[in-house]
């Protein structure tokens, strides 16, 4: 490669809300159900049925928008746009083209030299999920689930402003944790809560007009974008270096073949024949309104870092690692609030939950224990109730299940022995049975305690205090 | 008196009074249609059985003296495009030729309250895109007065069956004279509310923005009394208005003194027939004599109607016809080649000439660089057709005119030439962009002794004065 090449990047990116019902219907948006139960005469687009906006969409749309930084439009409509397919049951989706609810934004974020840039939004418009196609191989047609028809999205439509596939995940970390903090979104890139399409050209270095640009389709996971942007930016490249021209189309890339193919170029683009929904009134959005959503803003994570750094004695990375997922925060200073000390709430997050949640593969979103459970568990070990290991194990149920502390450690028996005079019964024949070891440690091998110490603690089934253990045996021998 | 014959109000009291019952009524309707539909075709369906069901058990609730209202037990027709849950509902087109709906709109539930026994659905023009009834594709309704003449449309059915006592009233849609033109042509009376006054929530779309359920009934008393029935502020339907004045029965009295009507010279002018311009004088000669002030001015834009309209419901109708695609119920093509050719050949058999032509034209004028010229220029002119009225109501309580420039044609006459027929919608269509209420009575005959139409034109929510002149002038006739 003789020149020097400049990668332009734009995203579209799509949030499902995390509303309990549809965007123009009462139906449930929960996941998982059997198809077609949570459907109605709007969502499946029967003859005569008509949408009626759910406002916690609009609420959240603005709260997203005044995050991003974006003037809210104040007069805002919903247009139909219009294209034939099955998923699709009105064959028209209902969105917003001419004046959508956010304009003119923008959020900063961190780049790869440590410097900091803004990736501006153009906008922030609702519209409504389409349904699911499932194709049966075996009975050769394909089947359609309603259930996801008119769950609300929010597409946040960027500049052109990133430059590289860091940026592009910092700007999608960003408004992850933006829209994540305001609970408008879990923001699941692989379970479609959050995807992506990426609009990607390459110019050489100092040109001042755009490349050509593809978009790219189907990408579920950071890695999947990055290494999509690492492929299509050398792809375009070599293109233009053989001579040849980048064809304005849309791309789907394969993430297990990590390439990427044509779905349909420019040229095959239908005309989606927008025109202001005539069943849905405009929205007005009040100044009363606005500032009622300015005012529920909640604290983002920016904020959080620094409040945290003020008011608690935790290493600056606890608090990176506890402020990048909103249920951790949310977790942290729940139990904090219960009389928790922090050092204590932030060790069992960075420690036993984050590696549960590794070898589980849990979302934070998903953690199952109550703040309650983890104080109770805090308290149990602060008052040596129960050892360390104990605790470990008493934790993995609560990961588990969420079990009571207290109550599994007294139906399981785990309390520690404070009994001294079982406990020195207990040495006394660890002693006898264990001669050589006995030898060994009056012979000033120090170690050897520690084996006493192992037997002791097995005798007891782990339900003594390891130093109590140690200072009755020195006491002992 | 025979039960065919009577009115609503007065067969209603008749129940209560228990010189007959609701099922009598049905039966005796039932029989009339039994004799005289094959004659006129006014009926798709009739739901014997079900109307026996509904009859006797409104009976019971009128015995117990649970409904008392003036339509209790009186024997209701339906137009086609109106859902009715497990009663095929077609809109007169083979696209929907077995379509059972899940659901019953909002405006026959509202009958249903008021002890409404639904006998069947009413023939009309496809999907309400016509002037005549002969675009059904169940063959055309003739017109019960005459039947070498067509009865008009779309509501053609509803109103012929009002005409031939095969129902005692009935319920239709106007989206640019629907109601009003075939009530005309049939001589009964039908009314037009103001946009937003009846839930449109199970009205089949044609032109959503400008379509309306309103009453064919045999005179003024009943038709405030089945408007008073319809009306309703329905959640479901985000146009749907609320009003506090929907008592409309109290509006029938015979005063129209001080009343200011304005006839537009527009309405006068080239094209109207004779017979119907002197039959429209005379009515405004007998409101005058009973008080009212009766002047003549210039409306303006009134050749600018149709074409504004024709653009806007065809735009929105292209839309709104996309459901119709043969994959989750309806018409579906034998054989097909793939989904795309699929829906080509469901659309294409599914759907008849006058529905194509409009879908075409709805899909050009949307379509990307003819939007600005034709649909935005449309809504533009819609929006002067409004201010043209505000300055009118500024001066008059009332405007008055024809419904149509001519009585009903011939059969076979108007389909060969759409263009003339769209014309006959002159003084219909502006009350719809305006969103008016309008109300067609019956002021005499021509020579052949087709009936001929009076039209009045409220404000905004004006149904009140709308009936009090109708009521006077029929009082007075």
């Amino acid at each position: 490669m003789s020149k020097q090449y400049e990668t332009v990047i734009g995203l579209e990116v799509h949030v499902e809300l995390a509303t309990k019902t549809k965007i123009f219907c009462g139906c449930s948006t929960a996941f998982g159900a059997k198809p077609n139960t949570q459907t109605c005469p709007v969502c499946t687009g029967m003859p005569g049925s008509l949408p009626v906006l759910n406002k916690q969409v609009l609420e959240y749309a603005i709260a997203v928008g005044l995050a991003t930084n974006c003037e809210i439009t104040r007069y805002a409509k919903f247009d139909r746009k219009n294209y034939f397919y099955p998923d699709n049951p009105q064959n028209y989706q209902i969105s917003q083209l001419y004046l959508p609810i956010c304009r003119n934004g923008g959020v900063e974020i961190e780049t790869e030299q440590g410097g900091k840039k803004t990736v501006g939004i153009h906008e922030i418009h609702m519209e409504e999920d389409a349904g699911k196609l499932i194709h049966d191989e075996w009975e050769d047609c394909s089947l359609v689930d309603y259930n996801r028809s008119g769950v609300p999205l929010i597409e946040i439509v960027s500049e052109p402003d990133m430059r590289s596939a860091e940026e592009v995940i910092a700007y999608l970390e960003k408004l992850r944790l933006l829209i994540q903090y305001l609970g408008a979104s879990d923001c699941k890139l692989q379970e479609g809560s959050m995807r992506a399409d990426v609009n990607l050209s390459v110019r050489e270095a100092g040109a001042e007009k755009f490349g050509t640009r593809t978009e790219m389709k189907n990408l579920n996971s950071f890695r999947a974008i990055t290494r999509a942007i690492e492929g299509e930016a050398e792809r375009q490249i070599d293109l233009i270096e053989a001579g040849e021209s980048v064809v304005q189309e849309t791309r789907r890339w394969d993430d297990a073949k990590g390439e990427s193919y044509a779905m349909r170029s420019k040229e095959d683009a239908q005309d989606y024949r927008y025109f202001p929904d005539p069943d849905l009134t405009p929205v007005n959005v009040s100044g009363e309104m606005l500032e009622e959503i300015r005012a529920k803003q909640p604290e983002f994570r920016t904020e959080k870092m620094a409040r945290y750094r003020e008011e608690f004695d935790i290493p600056d990375y606890d608090i990176e690692i506890i402020t990048g997922e909103k249920a951790l925060a949310d977790l942290f200073e729940a139990t904090v609030a219960l009389g928790a000390q922090p050092k204590k709430v932030s060790n069992w997050i960075m420690g036993e939950t984050l590696r549960l949640m590794k070898e589980r593969e849990t979302d934070a979103s998903d953690l199952r224990f109550s703040p309650e459970n983890l104080a109770k568990l805090i308290a149990l070990t602060d008052t040596k109730q129960i050892n360390s290991s104990v605790a470990k194990e008493v934790f993995e149920a609560m990961f588990e299940e969420n079990v009571d502390p207290e109550q599994y450690v007294e139906e399981k028996g785990l309390k520690t022995v404070n009994d001294e005079g079982a406990l020195k019964k207990t040495i006394e024949e660890v002693i006898a049975a264990n001669p050589q070891s006995v030898e060994d440690y009056r012979n000033g091998k120090e170690k050897a305690i520690g084996f006493l110490v192992g037997q002791t603690m097995k005798a007891m089934k782990g339900k003594a205090d390891p130093g109590a253990v140690n200072r009755m045996l020195k006491e002992l021998l | 008196m025979n039960i065919v014959d009577m009115t609503a109000t007065q067969l209603a009291a008749a129940i209560r009074a228990g010189k007959t019952t609701a099922v009598e009524a049905t039966e005796a309707v039932l029989a009339q249609i039994e004799k005289e539909d094959k004659k006129y075709n006014c009926y798709v369906t009739v739901d014997a059985d079900g109307a026996f069901t509904q009859a006797k058990k409104v009976q019971e609730r009128i015995e117990a003296g649970e409904l008392t209202g003036p339509l209790a037990g009186v024997p209701v027709a339906v137009k086609d495009n109106i859902c009715t849950e497990g009663l095929l509902t077609t809109c007169s087109s083979k696209i929907l030729h077995n379509f059972v709906p899940t659901y019953t709109a909002e405006a026959v539930l509202n009958l249903q309250k008021a002890g409404a026994v639904i006998l069947g659905k009413t023939n009309m023009d496809e999907f309400a895109m016509g002037s005549t009834t002969e675009t059904s594709a169940y063959g055309p309704t003739k017109n019960p007065r005459n039947t070498e003449h067509v009865p008009g449309g779309s509501s053609g059915g509803s109103a012929a069956a009002v005409a031939a006592g095969e129902c005692i009233y009935a319920i239709g849609s106007d989206t640019g004279g629907s109601i009003r033109q075939p009530a005309s042509y049939c001589g009964v009376v039908g009314m037009k509310p103001t946009y937003g006054t009846v839930s449109r929530y199970g009205l089949i779309a044609y032109g959503s923005s400008l379509d309306q359920i309103g009453p064919l009934t045999k005179d003024v008393t009943d038709c405030a009394a089945v408007l008073e029935a319809l009306a309703s502020h329905d959640l479901k339907d985000s146009t749907s208005v609320s009003r506090e004045d929907t008592d409309f029965t109290a509006a029938l009295a015979e005063d129209v003194k001080g009343l200011r009507i304005g006839i537009p010279n527009d309405y006068l002018g080239e094209g109207l027939d004779d017979e119907v311009r002197a039959a429209v004088l005379r009515a405004a000669d007998v409101l005058e004599n009973k008080g009212a002030v009766v002047e003549r001015f210039d409306l303006s834009l009134v050749e600018y109607a149709i074409p504004a309209y024709y653009t806007i419901a065809a735009a929105e109708a292209s839309s709104n016809l996309e459901r119709f695609d043969g994959i989750k119920y309806g018409y579906r093509t034998e054989e097909y080649a793939g989904l795309h050719n699929m829906y080509k050949k469901s659309r294409s058999e599914g759907f008849g000439e006058e529905v194509k032509r409009r879908i075409m034209l709805g899909s050009f004028v949307l379509s990307s660089g003819y939007y600005d010229a034709y649909y935005l220029k449309a809504l533009k002119v819609k929006a002067l057709i409004k201010k043209a009225f505000d300055a009118a109501f500024a001066k008059y309580d009332l405007i008055l005119g024809p419904v149509a420039p001519t009585t009903a044609p011939k059969l076979g006459e108007s389909l060969a030439d759409p263009i003339k027929m769209y014309l006959g919608d002159i003084y219909t269509i502006a009350v719809n962009l305006a969103g008016l209420p309008g109300i067609s009575v019956p002021c005499g005959q021509d020579s052949k002794g087709l009936p001929i139409g009076l039209q009045l034109i409220g404000d905004c929510f004006q149904e009140k004065k709308l009936l009090r002149a109708a009521y006077t002038y029929e009082q007075n006739e």
